[in-house]
């Protein structure tokens, strides 16, 4: 006679006090294999869509940094290139070139193979006290577009000045009295107003177009220049840097400005772009950690509660098994069974009774936190093979298996103890 | 064998002091079979559990096989009755749910052997009960129930034997039945202390002793 087959007649004999036990330790084990298979389900399922977010929005990101490109780049890079021996502080106070140089320049980079460079406008500056009104204004010569003949023919984006005629700023139109078709006289000559600008709110208001070579003569500029404006350079990804080295390579007696506004607006549009895609990223993770900490927060108090409670429960249905089994204790304790023996008696059979529910808890609270896990994923548990496998973890089953047998045998101990101290003689004598 | 000198023994309640052994000297010897006989209350069953090893007594010296059970600690009294005693109670204290051959195994538990098994069958065919192996408490007479206590007593070849009212819920022929195999012990060479208020036990005892107040009626 073993102390096991002693321990398996007894749990058939009492079998309702024995699944009563079990069932508080299947509690236990399914509440704490539930909840954390939950929350690692929470974890694996937050990564996968953290993962596709992160794709997503970093597609989103690109695709409005991509945009942000496109749409800017047609805004082009405005350039102006300038005499080498142009003072830049002269140039930005008196608002315009005093030095100059040949037209050739221009023709030559329009016959290069800098396709950084598009549409280029030669002009020629001056400032001048207008008679007409008695105040000075800006004069510009201008050609309009020279043609880069070996790239696609476009459209010319500023049309040539025709000689003879003039195209006048607003607030210089205004001031002179004059209409479209009105002939107004400047430096001697006279020009027909072609085109008055709408008002534009800087100095081309106080600007007047004339045609570049009636300038060159009326300054007496035979053939100069002081400015080639390139407008709409393909240079979205090519520093000033290598622009200047390109042209000034080929124009060594030039220098290049790069018109900073457009450049500007490029780059806070892309870097915006950029930033509400990682703000994006940001918020979602927050909000997927803060209902992390939620769960983790609930679970932290739930689980200790409920594994404390069916400790507290098996403990009780410990006692009452040793309360139901005194006389078979007095008599055995009569017979010469030592009190450590008594004490095995109970304590394996709390072992059996944690391992049992341990077993059935463990696959129950499983199954049930996968169903769960599979039912908030949107999907039917028998589909969700891959991703239960997944929750599965070794290391909890043998923890379940382990501590469930160790916990049960812990809170089963006091009854244990204290079926080893009854006192045979006063079990015997009052029975 | 067990040998009672001078013995007190007081139960101390809330209402009053009961004394259940009142200076009690008595000695078995081996192959001997001695039968206390007294009413409900005289102290019978103290005297039982004092020479068991059970119940500490008050005043007195108690000696089983020369040695002194309360010297010891717990444990070791533990082991000197698995090794040396067996008990029979009046209420047979079955183990419920084990079988016949299961109960009159548990006495092994105390003192595993791998003759258990042998002896036990031997047993349980000695005291009729073969029939009966695989039943359990619940499906026996009470006299099947008292011969399956007195199996499972003499399992671990003990040489005393105390018997406490073994018959007093038996009918006349389960008792005589029972009271047959105790003096079928002592005439093996065991000793039998046997606590009852059924005279017929004068017939099998090899002496009768009268018990009253606490008192034994000295040899």
């Amino acid at each position: 006679m073993s102390i096991w087959r002693l321990i398996a007649r007894e749990i058939t004999y009492r079998r309702l006090n024995f699944a009563l036990a079990a069932v508080a330790v299947l509690v236990a084990v399914a509440s704490v294999v539930g909840v954390l298979t939950l929350l690692k389900g929470h974890r694996v399922r937050a990564e996968q869509i953290h993962a596709a977010q992160s794709e997503k929005a970093g597609q989103i990101g690109f695709e409005l940094k991509d945009d942000a490109r496109r749409i800017t780049k047609e805004l082009g890079y405005n350039l102006l290139i300038l005499p080498k021996d142009q003072n830049l502080a002269e140039f930005y106070t008196s608002g315009g070139a005093t030095k100059t140089m040949p037209i050739e320049f221009a023709e030559k980079l329009a016959d290069s193979r800098i396709v950084i460079v598009r549409h280029l406008l030669p002009s020629l500056h001056r400032r001048i006290k207008w008679r007409q009104i008695g105040e000075q204004i800006i004069v510009i010569g201008t050609r309009g577009e020279v043609p880069r003949t070996h790239l696609d023919p476009k459209k010319p984006m500023i049309e040539a000045v025709p000689r003879g005629t003039i195209v006048l700023g607003r607030v210089l139109a205004e001031k002179a009295d004059v209409k479209f078709g009105s002939t107004v006289r400047l430096l001697g000559r006279e020009f027909e107003v072609t085109k008055i600008h709408e008002r534009r709110g800087n100095e081309d208001d106080v600007t007047a177009w004339i045609n570049l070579s009636e300038a060159q003569e009326l300054f007496d500029q035979p053939g100069r220049i002081n400015a080639i404006l390139a407008l709409s350079c393909l240079c979205a990804d090519t520093s000033l840097g290598s622009l200047t080295e390109q042209v000034t390579g080929l124009l060594p007696e030039t220098k290049v400005i790069k018109l900073e506004r457009e450049a500007a607006i490029r780059r806070a549009t892309r870097a915006s772009a950029g930033k509400r895609a990682e703000q994006f990223l940001q918020l979602d993770e927050a909000g997927r950690q803060s209902l992390r900490s939620e769960r983790q927060a609930l679970a932290a108090w739930v689980v200790p509660l409920v594994v404390l409670g069916c400790i507290v429960w098996v403990g009780l249905m410990a006692l009452g098994n040793v309360r139901a089994r005194r006389s078979e204790i007095g008599i055995l304790r009569a017979m010469g069974v030592r009190g450590g023996q008594v004490v095995g008696i109970f304590l394996g059979r709390a072992v059996v009774v944690g391992f049992l529910g341990a077993v059935v808890g463990y696959v129950l609270g499983f199954v049930l936190a996968v169903a769960w896990d599979a039912r908030q994923a949107g999907e039917g548990l028998l589909t969700s093979g891959p991703a239960g496998a997944a929750l599965f973890g070794p290391g909890l089953l043998l923890g379940a298996l382990l501590l469930a047998p160790l916990l049960s045998a812990a809170a089963s101990l006091v009854p244990a103890l204290l079926a080893a101290q009854e006192d045979p003689a006063m079990i015997l004598r009052e029975e | 064998m067990v040998r009672l000198e001078n013995v007190y023994k007081t139960y101390r309640g809330k209402a009053e002091a009961v004394a259940a052994l009142d200076g009690c000297t008595l000695t078995v010897s081996p192959g001997e079979f001695v039968s206390v006989q007294g009413p409900s209350g005289c102290g019978k069953t103290t005297l039982l559990l004092v020479a068991g090893g059970l119940l500490r007594p008050d005043a007195g010296r108690v000696t089983l096989d020369g040695h002194d059970p309360y010297a010891l600690p717990p444990e070791q009294r533990a082991r000197v009755r698995a090794d040396g005693i067996g008990f029979v109670f009046q209420r047979f204290h079955l183990v419920p749910y084990l079988t016949v051959l299961d109960n009159v195994l548990s006495a092994s538990l105390a003192r595993p052997s791998g003759e258990a098994r042998r002896r036990a069958m031997t047993l349980i065919e000695h005291v009729g009960l073969t029939p009966r192996l695989d039943h359990v408490p619940a499906e026996l007479s009470t006299g099947e129930r008292q011969r399956a206590a007195l199996a499972r007593a003499m399992l671990n070849e003990p040489r005393l034997l105390l018997a406490d009212e073994p018959t007093g819920n038996l009918d006349p022929a389960s008792g005589e039945a029972v009271l047959k195999h105790l003096a079928d012990f002592a005439e093996a060479g065991g000793a039998v202390l046997l606590v009852t208020h059924d005279v017929r036990a004068a017939e099998y005892a090899g002496r009768v002793l009268p018990m009253a107040d606490g008192r034994l009626a000295q040899d």
